[in-house]
Order: C-alpha cells, then sequence, then structure tokens
C-alpha cells in the first residue's frame, strides 16, 4: 500500500516536472540574450578543445627568438614574453579555466544543495547553527582567504577545485535553504512522514527532485563566477604552475607587458574571461527568467 | 523596529563573528609549522618551537587552546608582525580608515550612479537602451577589478594624462583627502562592479513596483507618472537593494584588496597582500577577522536601515 502511494506520489512529481520543464524550456528559447549566451559558451568549448587540434602550437619549450612579436604572419595573435603563440596559448589556458571554473562551481553548488537542504529541512537549532556557519563564511571575503592559502602553498589543480568549491558553496546553501522551508510542509512530503518514510528519502526524493530549478539555476550562476575566480587565483600567486597555464595567468603575466604597448598579451585572455562569464550568467538569467526561480538578479 | 527584533539580531552577530573566530584559530593551525612557526618566524629550531609551545599553553588540547585564543582576542591583542615589528592591531588601526574611505567613496558613487540607472532603465524597459545599459552591467560584472583597472591606467593615465596612475601616499586620512584627483581611478575601479549589480537590482525592484495595484491607482487619480516614480516606487524599490547591501560588504573589499594593490594604495588591503607575500601570519590572520567582522557589522546596519525604511518589513517581524 505505501508504495503504492509513493510510486503514485512520484509518478505525479515526475509528470508535473516534465511538463514545467518543457514550459521553461520553451521560455528559454525565445530569450535572445540565453540562447546567445549558450551559443558563446559551445564555441569557447569548441575553440578551447578542439581548437588545438587544428591550430598546432609548442606550448611547453620557451622561443626566445620569438618573444613578444605582434599579431600577424605565423603568429595570428602574436607571442608572449617567453616566445608561446598567444592565440593557441588562449586554447591551452582555456581549458584549464574552463575546466577549473566548471568543476569548482558544481561542486559548491554540490555541498551548497546537500548544507541548505539538510538545514532547511531540520530546522531549529541544527539549522540556527548550520545558517550562521554559513553567514561566517560569506563575512570572510573569499580573496582574503585565497591570498591566506597562497602563502600557505601553492596547491595543484585537482586541490585548486576543492579549494574554490570549498570557498564558493555558501550563496547557494542560502538558496537551497530557502527552497526547503517551502517545500519541506508540502502534503507530499507530510503524507511520505506519516507513512514511515525516512529523512533521507524525504529530501533526496522529495524535496530536492522538486528544487531542482533553483539548484541548475544557482549552479549556472556558480560556474560563472568560479571561472571569474579562477582568473583571481592566479593573480593571487594561487594559480597553475608554468608552463601550464589559464587566462588568469596569462592576463596577470601580461599586465607588466600592457605598459609597454603590448595590447595583444592582455586584451584576447582579459575578452575571453569576461565574454565566457557574461555567457554563463545570461544563461542562468535566461533560465531563472524561464523557470520562475527567485534569487539573485 | 521592536527591541526584541534587534536583540535578535544582534545576538545573531556575536554568533557569527564566533565562528569567524574559530575558522581563524583553524586557520591558525592549518599554518605549517602551526602558530609557533607563524610567530617565531620560519628560522626557529625545533627546539626553540617545543619551549614557546609549552610557554604559550600550545600544548593544551585544542578547545583550551581556543579560549586562550578568544581571550587575547577580547583584550584586543592580535599579535605582532614579525616583517613590520609592530602590534598588528596597530598596524590595522593606521591602514583600517583608508580602505574605509575607499570602499565607502566606491559603494557611494555606484549607488548614485546604479539606482537612477536602474530606474531608467525599468521606465525604458525592453528597448534598446534597455538592452545596452543591460550587456553593459553583465560585462562590468564579469569584469576581473585588476584587468579593468589596467585598461583605466592606460586609458586614463597613459594615453589621455588626465589622472595620475597611483592613488594617494599620504599617511593620514586628510593627507589622503587632500588628492582627490588620484583616488579617481581607483574609486571607479572599486564602484563599476557595483554599479552593475545594483542597477540590475534596482531594474528589478522597480519593475515589480510599477506593477503594482498602488502605481495603478495613483496614474488613475491623475498623478503625473514622475511624481509616482519620485514618490512611491522609488522608496518601494530601494528595500530590497538596500537588503543586498550588506551581502556586497564582504565583495566590497575583496575589491578594495585588488584595487589598493593594483594603484598602491596603503591601506588595509596592500597590508594584507604584503603580509601574503612575506608569509608574515599574525598580520593575514588579524586582516581576515577585523574585515570579517567589519562585514558583519555592515550586514547588520544594512538589515537595520532595510526596517526603518520599509513599513512592510517591521510589520512582517511583529507578526
Amino acid at each position: 500500500m505505501s508504495v503504492l502511494i509513493q510510486s503514485e506520489l512520484a509518478e505525479n512529481a515526475v509528470g508535473t516536472a516534465a511538463s514545467g520543464a518543457r514550459i521553461g524550456l520553451r521560455r528559454f528559447a525565445r530569450n535572445r540574450f540565453a540562447l546567445t549566451g549558450t551559443a558563446a559558451i559551445i564555441l569557447f568549448v569548441v575553440f578551447c578543445f578542439l581548437g588545438p587540434v587544428f591550430y598546432h602550437t609548442d606550448q611547453i619549450h620557451t622561443n626566445l627568438t620569438q618573444i613578444n612579436l605582434p599579431p600577424g604572419g605565423a603568429h595570428w595573435l602574436g607571442t608572449d614574453a617567453v616566445g608561446h603563440d598567444e592565440l593557441g596559448r588562449l586554447m591551452y589556458g582555456g581549458k584549464v579555466s574552463l575546466t577549473v571554473g566548471l568543476s569548482a562551481g558544481l561542486l559548491a553548488t554540490v555541498i551548497g544543495t546537500l548544507w541548505g537542504s539538510v538545514a532547511g529541512y531540520a530546522g531549529g537549532w541544527a539549522d540556527a547553527v548550520m545558517m550562521r556557519v554559513v553567514d561566517a563564511g560569506i563575512a570572510i571575503p573569499a580573496l582574503f582567504i585565497l591570498l591566506v592559502i597562497s602563502a600557505i602553498t601553492t596547491p595543484s589543480v585537482p586541490g585548486l577545485v576543492v579549494i574554490l568549491g570549498l570557498v564558493s558553496w555558501l550563496v547557494p546553501s542560502r538558496l537551497v535553504r530557502a527552497e526547503t522551508l517551502t517545500l519541506k510542509n508540502r502534503d507530499y512530503v507530510l503524507t511520505l512522514r506519516a507513512i514511515g518514510g525516512t529523512h533521507r528519502r524525504a529530501i533526496f526524493r522529495h524535496i530536492l527532485p522538486n528544487a531542482v530549478s533553483t539548484v541548475v539555476v544557482a549552479a549556472t550562476f556558480q560556474v560563472a563566477d568560479a571561472i571569474l575566480l579562477v582568473a583571481y587565483v592566479s593573480y593571487l600567486g594561487l594559480g597553475v604552475q608554468s608552463p601550464q597555464t589559464d587566462w588568469g595567468g596569462m592576463l596577470s603575466a601580461g599586465l607588466t607587458a600592457a605598459y609597454s604597448g603590448y595590447w595583444w598579451l592582455i586584451l584576447p585572455p582579459g575578452l575571453a574571461v569576461i565574454l565566457v562569464v557574461c555567457a554563463f550568467n545570461a544563461v542562468g538569467d535566461g533560465l531563472r527568467d524561464a523557470f520562475s526561480v527567485r534569487g539573485r538578479a | 523596529m521592536t527591541a526584541r527584533y534587534l536583540a535578535g539580531r544582534l545576538l545573531q552577530a556575536v554568533a557569527v563573528i564566533l565562528v569567524v573566530t574559530v575558522i581563524v584559530f583553524g586557520l591558525l593551525h592549518a599554518l605549517p609549522g602551526g602558530p609557533a612557526r607563524g610567530i617565531l618566524g620560519p628560522h626557529a629550531g625545533a627546539a626553540q618551537i617545543a619551549a614557546f609551545n609549552r610557554a604559550q599553553g600550545l600544548d593544551k588540547p585544542l578547545p583550551v587552546q581556543y579560549l586562550y585564543y578568544l581571550n587575547t582576542l577580547l583584550h584586543g591583542n592580535l599579535g605582532s608582525s614579525y616583517t613590520l615589528n609592530e602590534p598588528v592591531s596597530q598596524l590595522i588601526a593606521q591602514r583600517l580608515p583608508k580602505t574605509l574611505v575607499l570602499t565607502v567613496l566606491s559603494a557611494i558613487i555606484g549607488l548614485v550612479v546604479a539606482i537612477p540607472l536602474g530606474m531608467w532603465q525599468a521606465v525604458r524597459r525592453n528597448k534598446p537602451t534597455d538592452y545596452l545599459i543591460t550587456a553593459l552591467s553583465f560585462i562590468a560584472y564579469a569584469t576581473p577589478v585588476y584587468f579593468f583597472g589596467i585598461v583605466l591606467i592606460l586609458v586614463f593615465s597613459q594615453i589621455l594624462p588626465w589622472f595620475p596612475p597611483e592613488a594617494p601616499q599620504g599617511d593620514t586620512l586628510a593627507e589622503v583627502l587632500s588628492d582627490p584627483a588620484a583616488l579617481v581611478l581607483p574609486v571607479v575601479a572599486g564602484a563599476a562592479s557595483m554599479v552593475a549589480v545594483f542597477s540590475r537590482y534596482m531594474r528589478g525592484a522597480t519593475l515589480e513596483n510599477l506593477a503594482e495595484d498602488y502605481v495603478r491607482t495613483a496614474r488613475a487619480g491623475g498623478a503625473a507618472p514622475r511624481a509616482i516614480l519620485g514618490r512611491h516606487v522609488f522608496r518601494n524599490s530601494l528595500t530590497p537593494v538596500v537588503a543586498m547591501l550588506g551581502y556586497y560588504v564582504p565583495v566590497l573589499f575583496g575589491g578594495a584588496l585588488v584595487v589598493e594593490q593594483l594603484f598602491n594604495y596603503p591601506g588595509m588591503g596592500l597590508l594584507f597582500w604584503s603580509a601574503a607575500q612575506s608569509s608574515d601570519y599574525p598580520v593575514l590572520l588579524g586582516c581576515v577577522l577585523v574585515i570579517s567582522v567589519a562585514t558583519v557589522i555592515g550586514t547588520l546596519l544594512a538589515d537595520i536601515l532595510q526596517r526603518l525604511i520599509d513599513p512592510r518589513v517591521k510589520a512582517g517581524d511583529e507578526a
């Protein structure tokens, strides 16, 4: 009997979620900003991951006879201070920026979702304590924490993802908690509890699936912020080590060169960061409007 | 605003600050060699560290140590910088006002531009100017502060020699404020993302309010559109914006860290930056603590301000 009710409930939830998703996607498809953002993300992924297949460059060895060359000839975007081809470096660095940004953004969303849903569902003291931890985390600016860590250690790329994830899960946890507070008293959750369903089941099978649009929107903004944070990280001295690089590393390496007029060393990585972050934000904005999620404006 | 609300909110702020001290205490112990290494410096030997640990009670259990730590904090003791050879509290007291000048000026300029901009966008919604400003605010939000700062220096200091590329170098606040031209670029760099974020909030809030019944009633009663906007919509739209201001305080301080380093402005951000280069842990952790407390206070003030300007929020928490 209880199994029957549960499967029926689940079916209902799936039914509404699916049609809600269809309506949302249709709305999303009418949003020109969001569509442009989606196209830009696809283009950047193709550029960074497939580009090197067609445009071969040596990004390992330095070539000191070919440094700071302006764009043109064999080097479409010129070369940097140690002779790496700038266009090739843009693809090579983009791979790291996009991979780290995406992984860190998703990790932050996962941590935030778990923390926020548990806090909101538990309520009372547990909620109060858990949310004060979030407030404290938000009160310490991420850049400051990252700079302290850079004074202690230089992490590997996976380590960097974990560090970035750990400093940026706070905002999604707040959003998911707020959503959980409204969902936990819905009839389907109360019914589940009444027939003896576990808390775990209530959170993972009923609350989170219904909060999925909030989570997806939060994840999109989170990825945008993480890519931006990755660009700061190299500037703070935490970034990936040479000969590896990312857009932030290219930017901070090019900063001094900018005064010498080598504009091609800062404009391409700078514009790449700006465009990708804008693209993810535009998609997040579009998804939020399409699925009527409240949260970041 | 009820006294009950105020007391609860204050208690909450104290709890948050306590959690911050736990995090900083944790960082202190995550340092290579622990706090002894942090205070004695990189050249201390093992025997020296052991003696220091015994003398300072660092061989006691962690909870006991935490209480010791809290006790020294309550006495205003943040340790000593071992590169500058001065108490951290003194260093911070010299530099914090300068950082506050920078962040408060950036915030004021940012809001003064963002609020009318957002309202104007809402009134002209879905017209080309609205799209243009939306696009610009997306770009401003996505631009790393240091990249924007470099572009500002290149354009407004190198190509067009309008402003100095370096922030004021004075020791006192009066000296800093006596050189306003040098403050322009750092303040603009700090305000840019603020304009982006808050014009979006203001646009959204104004749009919501324009759809409310009271606007239709006022319009039906023959009130001039400008008067409706200025008298009613403006004030009601400001509430969510003020609430967001609290959340934005840490972002402002993070921005100041980069702006101060870029423009060589001798505030707390630059102090923090140079402490990181020399692994001056007492300064690093002292700054983190002070910045976090400043953030908690900023958030608290924004919450209270929000309740003062919006009667609806007040009614909500008495219910």
